[in-house]
């Protein structure tokens, strides 16, 4: 199983941890991620909001570096799928959106190319029972939160799941021998790149979140997006200043959590990077 | 937000122009509230996107301009999603944006609009997005120097930023699709304007 793996800017930076995790997890299951040569940043939201039309020819840029590796396109960041997919599916679907993008960006469109995301591909392509095989450390007593967030199943034309009701985190993690919470704000924003021009507005919807997710009685958050990582993780000094309410509730990446239960160690999955540590918390349950 | 509802001249003027530009059928929109009602930004909205769709149906260009919803809007899709009509609600808020842009109208809040700037500046020039830089030139540019300054020592520590810019081999690609990107829409408002415009027997829609 090999993949071309578009990383993005996020998971060579603030990412890392996800980035690496990832990296970490699929040598344990036997999949390849092939990092794509010479990719650019995807532009994010800002690209969109600015002009859809080079959000479009960008995504068509890096879907084309795919060639020669696969036309499978892997991808860990929700907001790089969601700009590739939704060029993706635009094109094979709209034939003047097409030849306008084929037009800015310069290069011919691969119908075949799909972008996937890799909770996408280890569901899928991978399977529940093959992931259970590799599972050496159950994540047994684990009460975790999964987080989606917008980005993941929004438009719903590019959802790999039910867009309201998503459950592929949790199965995954199920798999793995975690105990999964039922919460209320699993697909609530959690601003995005409004924490940096409109923090405020962030702190009070990642306070939201936090209290959710706790008063479901999760251990800890699992997400599968570096803004909302970032965003719920280090943002939560803030929340202390602002709303006087310390959650230190520890919020990973689903690929660290998947990590460590197939035998990756707390270093190979970075489960130190957080803000708020979740090593504390899982050495007590003998899970690092 | 409350508006006295004057409809004079081609009130319909500023939807034709909208569906010109992206499509989206905005005489489909019957008001339901569903968009507002899943919105996360609303609390800090001036007006919920319902009353901004109805602000547009009603042709009141100004009162739309002057509305900060458009630039707070965090693209989560949720409005998009959730439409019982299908129409893709967030596309027209980027849309707004754009026109407001190209329009050379004042832009109600900065912040939002200073970091879609400085963002693809960054992007624009390293082909990959260098956070420090992107986050240093925010700061100059919004007036808010020391906005954040705790967290980056932390993230330094932390391993989570990089001291120097990442560069990739297809900058000057990247910098091309920008180019040709940006020509594209210029030409594109100026059609949908005067498609917009052309409509016969109707003068301009006003909402003063």
């Amino acid at each position: 199983m090999t993949y071309a793996y578009y990383p993005g800017c996020s998971l060579k930076g603030t990412a890392i941890d996800y980035h690496t995790s990832a990296m970490a997890l699929a040598e344990r299951l036997g999949i390849e991620l092939k990092e794509m040569e010479d990719w650019v940043c995807c532009g994010a939201s800002p690209i969109h909001q600015r002009n859809p039309a080079l959000a479009s020819g960008v995504a068509n840029l890096l879907l084309s570096l795919s060639k020669g590796i696969s036309p499978q396109v892997a991808v860990l960041c929700a907001a790089c799928y969601h700009n590739m997919k939704k060029a993706e599916v635009e094109m094979r679907e709209d034939g003047k959106k097409r030849s306008e993008v084929e037009e800015i960006s310069g290069i011919a469109f691969d119908p075949e190319v799909r972008t996937r995301h890799f909770l996408d591909i280890l569901d899928k392509d991978y399977g529940l029972n093959a992931l259970k095989e590799k599972v050496v450390k159950p994540l047994s007593d684990l009460r975790v939160a999964c987080y989606y967030g917008c980005l993941l199943s929004r438009p719903p034309e590019i959802a790999f799941d039910d867009p309201e009701q998503p459950t592929i985190m949790e199965r995954l993690l199920e798999a793995a021998g975690a105990e999964t919470v039922s919460w209320s704000h699993r697909m609530e924003c959690c601003g995005a790149s409004h924490a940096v021009p409109l923090t405020h507005a962030v702190l009070r919807l990642v306070n939201d979140i936090l209290q959710s997710a706790r008063a479901a009685g999760a251990e800890v958050i699992a997400c599968a997006c570096p803004l909302c990582q970032a965003n719920l993780d280090m943002r939560q000094a803030g929340i202390l200043t602002k709303f006087g309410v310390a959650h230190n509730l520890p919020v990973v990446y689903f690929t660290q959590l998947l990590g460590l239960a197939c035998g990756a160690t707390g270093k190979e999955v970075m489960i130190e990077k957080g803000m708020v540590s979740a090593a504390p918390m899982l050495r007590a349950k003998n899970l690092l | 937000m409350k508006y006295q509802i004057r409809l004079t001249g081609d009130n319909a003027r500023l939807t034709r122009e909208i569906n010109a530009r992206c499509g989206v059928d905005l005489t489909q929109c019957y008001q339901c509230g569903e968009c507002t009602a899943g919105c996360p930004m609303t609390p800090e909205m001036d007006a919920g996107p319902t009353k901004t769709l109805r602000l547009i149906q009603l042709g009141m260009e100004d009162a739309l301009f002057d509305l900060n919803t458009p630039w707070l809007c965090a693209s989560c899709e949720t409005c998009t999603a959730r439409c019982p009509n299908d129409i893709d609600i967030a596309l027209v808020m980027d849309v707004v944006r754009q026109m407001a842009r190209l329009k050379g109208k004042k832009i109600p809040v900065k912040q939002p609009r200073v970091f879609q700037d400085v963002f693809l500046k960054s992007v624009e020039n390293n082909g990959r997005l260098y956070e420090p830089g992107m986050i240093a030139f925010y700061n100059l540019r919004s007036g808010d120097l020391f906005h954040d300054v705790g967290l980056g020592p932390k993230m330094l520590f932390k391993g989570k930023l990089p001291l120097l810019p990442h560069t990739s081999g297809n900058r000057e690609k990247l910098r091309e699709i920008f180019r040709k990107a940006e020509a594209f829409e210029k030409e594109a408002g100026k059609e949908t304007s005067r498609e917009a415009h052309a409509d016969p027997g109707h003068g301009s829609g006003s909402d003063t």
